[in-house]
């Protein structure tokens, strides 16, 4: 029977020869994320083996991944101590693939996963976070669970009773305008299907605007898939794929390359004519609320950020250096940067972005989640309005259910910065 | 049978439900004090436990968007809520099936705060306004969850299988 990628890789997850959309599977794990809720999957993890007479022991360490991100360094003595209970549950268990805080391998676990080359076309990927859809840019399926549901893959290498979703085709023709970026795409895509328009689906992307986008671009789309409710996002792997886990996550073994079957049964089929796309902004306080940029142009803004697991990307920090050149970041205005891992961040400062950023007048941030989800760092005073590469802009996201949050692509931000109101980067462009 | 106790509207996010800045606590025992922090009013009386268990929480669509944070079912789960919507986000769905916090899917609820509800095996029961609403079955796979009494029971179950005699 003809597979969609999702169906495909969850038939050889089961060792299958086919799988539709609607059966219940129990697949085998290939890779198994946890951030500082590790502390409570960890709670759970215990709670499982409780009076079994077994001794709590992880099914397989070399499968499980625990990235420090959200609050790093550690805000509080609580974040302190959890974080130290998760150090010693990995030193014990011999996790081998954790990254702490630190400044040669720390970051954001959707960037720290794929440029480490921990995921591969084909496999299934958990992660005790929502925006784990990121991994399907490498095409992988890879979906978000709570900490129980970890505590039990934990336990077992396996995710019981998982339903085969139904998967959404998107074909991304023509060819993006300049300035006009891979966010754009994904906000324009959720306002138009809304926020709970690809519930318990996965989005397939396609098309030759997919198909000449470099894995970073794949990665915002991904990423941002969960924001329309999707279970994960999927691009088929090719040359590209290749390329990036080769050259930029040092992947020597061989890999499997394949895409779905040609007749695969979609639920729905999204058309789209990049060339025509604008800059798009989603406005307070949901991710749907997307308007063209034209709309809301002028508005006064109190605080950019740049980051976050969608865009804090080496390219993304490129387009904000280039934009800054020379150039000062409006008074009135705070602008923060976050790169998502610390590679990128040393990249970033042997290419001499980091030093055009500050220069205008942006503070560069440690690697992490940042003031992404209004944990610490960057917190918006009552009434600000904040314009942010990141993914989220649900009221109090970033801290203050009194405040507004306006997300955009890196051009966007950086061009806002400069003019201290919401701008469209394409005027005035080089 | 319970009183509505909060109505809302649709896409609730889990930033609202349970604020990020709270994220550092995690135990179920600990994180309903933080429910609806931002609500202030509905928050202090979860707070001094004013809400009869089973008391319900009413919502439009989407609720419990956003994050996979657990915090959002075990807060709930605590002061023993149902939360009858017309239909939730993905993983809150499945992290209050694994918790065992009640969830009902509810398409055409229609009811105000106050309102006495009844929950049977297929309907909603407004006992106030005296309508029946139907409700949507979860699908088997999630059943079987939420009669062995949550994930943790169920993959205990399951551990045992593996080594080859009853947990
Ligand atoms: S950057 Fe933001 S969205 Fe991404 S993992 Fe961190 S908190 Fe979540």
């Amino acid at each position: 029977m003809a597979m969609t990628m999702v169906e495909k890789i969850l038939a050889k997850a089961t060792g299958q020869s086919s799988v539709k959309a609607g059966d219940v599977l129990e697949p085998k794990v290939d890779l198994a994320m946890s951030h500082e809720n590790a502390a409570l999957v960890l709670n759970q993890f215990k709670e499982i083996y409780a009076g079994t007479g077994h001794e709590a022991t992880v099914w397989d360490p070399s499968k499980i991944a625990i990235i420090f991100d959200h609050r790093v360094p550690a805000e509080s003595s609580k974040t302190a101590t959890n974080q130290k209970k998760v150090r010693d549950f990995v030193a014990k268990q011999g996790i081998a693939k954790f990254h702490d805080i630190r400044g040669d391998q720390g970051g954001i676990c959707h960037q720290i996963l794929p440029e480490n080359g921990y995921v591969r076309p084909g496999c299934v990927v958990v992660g005790t976070d929502s925006h784990t859809t990121s991994h399907g840019a490498l095409g992988a399926f890879s979906f978000g669970i709570g900490a129980t549901e970890m505590a039990s893959v934990w336990t077992l290498g396996t995710v019981l009773n998982v339903e085969v979703p139904g998967s959404i085709k998107v074909v991304v023709h023509g060819e993006l305008s300049q300035y006009v970026l891979p966010k754009d795409l994904i906000l324009y895509l959720i306002g138009r299907i809304s926020a709970e328009g690809a519930n318990f689906k996965v989005i397939e992307f396609h098309g030759p605007v997919i198909r000449s986008m470099s894995t970073s671009g794949r990665l915002v789309l991904c990423n941002m898939s969960v924001e329309a409710g999707a279970t994960g996002g999927v691009v088929p792997p090719d040359g590209e794929t290749v390329r990036y886990l080769r050259e930029e996550a040092g992947v020597k073994d061989a890999l499997d390359i394949f895409g779905p079957d040609e007749d695969a049964v979609y639920d729905q089929v999204v058309e789209i004519d990049a060339s025509s796309l604008e800059p798009q902004i989603a406005c307070p306080h949901t991710v749907d609320n997307v308007k063209p940029i034209g709309e809301v142009a002028g508005l006064k803004i109190d605080q950019v950020v740049i980051g976050s697991c969608t865009n804090g990307r080496l390219d993304d920090i490129a387009v904000v250096a280039e934009m800054l050149s020379g150039k000062k970041v409006a008074s009135g205005t705070r602008m923060l940067v976050f790169p998502a891992s610390s590679r990128i961040y040393l990249e970033a400062l042997e290419k001499g972005y980091v030093a055009e950023i500050m220069k205008a007048g942006a503070v560069m941030m440690n690697s992490g989640c940042g003031p992404c989800l209004g944990v610490h760092q960057g917190a918006l005073a009552d009434g600000d309005v904040a314009l942010t590469t990141t993914n989220r802009n649900f009221k109090g996201r970033m801290g203050n259910p009194n405040s507004g949050v306006y997300l955009c692509s890196p051009a966007v931000a950086a061009a806002s910065a400069v003019t201290g109101v919401i701008t469209d980067p394409r005027k005035g462009a080089k | 049978m319970g009183k509505v106790v909060l109505k809302l509207g649709d896409d609730i996010s889990t930033d609202i439900i349970y604020p990020g800045r709270y994220m550092a606590t995690v135990l179920p025992t600990e994180t309903p004090q933080y429910a609806f922090a931002d609500y202030a009013d509905f928050n202090a009386k979860v707070k001094q436990k004013e809400f009869p268990a089973q008391s319900v929480i009413l919502a439009g669509k989407n609720f419990g968007c956003g994050s996979s944070r657990e915090q959002a079912a075990s807060c709930l789960k605590g002061p023993d809520f149902v939360i009858v919507a017309r239909d939730f986000a993905r993983i809150f769905l499945q992290n209050s099936i694994n918790l065992g916090l009640r969830t009902v899917i509810c398409p055409g609820i229609d009811a105000s705060e106050g309102d006495e509800l009844e929950v049977t095996a297929d309907t909603v029961i407004n006992k106030t306004s005296g309508r029946a609403f139907a409700t949507v079955a979860l699908p088997k796979a999630r059943q079987a969850i939420v009669d062995a009494g949550g994930l943790i029971p169920y993959t205990r179950k399951r551990l045992g299988e593996k080594h080859g005699s009853a947990a």
